[in-house]
């Protein structure tokens, strides 16, 4: 189950009998909650409740992520095809952002909201390169924050889903450097 | 014998683990694994987790404007190098309902490169 089984499906599997059968679990309180889908009650003070903090952190990243990307595509300091590259990862950005408000919403949580400003070191992007690194350093930094992430999800289908954003940042990351003439892929661990 | 009661003794006052005097830390490291934070830290502004400039001596959840959550807003830490050093090691156990889902540094020489870099960030004037 990833993020968009979370988002746009059932929680869980809509046979309770199945799922019970299938899991071996005693039921507790809040399994019971979960298997009536309320999460949000089932989160009162448990793991959910944490893994859907997690999933708004990683929301907020996402969305000023996006806006990053639109700083740099009306920048004027790209040109094809690094504008195309930024305007594709903006996507991504942006689809991840849509997954995350709506698993946060399943969960029973409150999405973050876009802010209505961001703080970009723009004056310190003068040409096309400083733009790509910042990227890059932004999407570096979004790998650290998932490999974070993954080990605290209580749930390991968000945290395989997280794991699966993970890769899709590194890869970012890793064909930015090498617009910028870096070695795309610097170490055998990322951390 | 002195030496380890002593070491205790330091570790007790300071917050550090027993027997485990935190390691010296090198703010230019520390810089460098500040690029892990980048998704969601600056030294300069707000972004998804609160500016850095200035921590040191700063009450948690007290950046004027962020948006923290209750739990650190309310967790009564100042900033410091031995609550960094337990927050960095484990931000969910110290700080339990912290927006900083982060598994941890497990390094104590990479907190305390990080804790050497982020001591030495003053907020421009």
């Amino acid at each position: 189950m990833s993020f968009l089984a979370f988002a746009n499906g059932p929680l869980l599997p809509a046979s309770r009998r199945g799922f019970l059968k299938s899991s071996g679990l005693l039921l507790s309180g809040t399994a019971v909650a979960l298997l009536a889908g309320r999460e949000s009650l089932a989160a009162g003070g448990n793991a959910t409740e944490a893994d859907a903090r997690i999933l708004n952190t990683a929301l907020a990243a996402e969305l000023e992520a996006v806006a990053a990307y639109q700083v740099g595509a009306e920048s004027g300091l790209l040109q094809k095809p690094a504008l195309d590259l930024a305007i594709t990862f903006q996507g991504h950005h942006r689809e991840h952002a849509d997954v995350l408000a709506k698993t946060i919403e399943k969960l029973g949580g409150k999405p973050a909201a876009a802010k209505a400003r961001y703080d970009f070191p723009t004056a310190k992007l003068k040409n096309q390169a400083d733009v790509l690194r910042f990227a890059a350093a932004l999407e570096k930094g979004a790998v650290s924050a998932y490999l974070g992430a993954v080990p605290v999800f209580a749930n390991r289908d968000l945290a395989k889903a997280a794991a699966s954003i993970l890769g899709d940042e590194a890869m970012h990351w890793a064909i930015l450097r090498q617009a910028v003439g870096e070695m795309p892929v610097p170490s055998a661990f990322v951390a | 014998m002195r030496l380890a009661v002593a070491v205790t003794a330091v570790a007790a006052i300071t917050g550090f683990p027993a027997a485990m005097a935190a390691p010296a830390g090198n703010a230019a490291r520390g810089e460098a694994l500040y690029e892990r934070c980048f998704a969601c830290h600056s030294l300069e502004n707000d972004r998804a987790g609160p500016r850095h400039c200035g921590l040191l001596g700063r009450r948690a959840g007290s950046v004027p404007g962020f948006d923290y959550s209750p739990a650190m807003r309310a967790s009564g830490i100042v900033w410091n190098a031995a609550t960094l050093d337990r927050f960095l090691a484990a931000p969910t156990a110290v700080v339990p309902g912290t927006s900083m889902g982060y598994a941890g540094i497990a390094s104590a020489q990479e907190r305390a490169d990080l804790i050497a870099y982020l001591s030495a960030a003053r907020c421009p004037a």
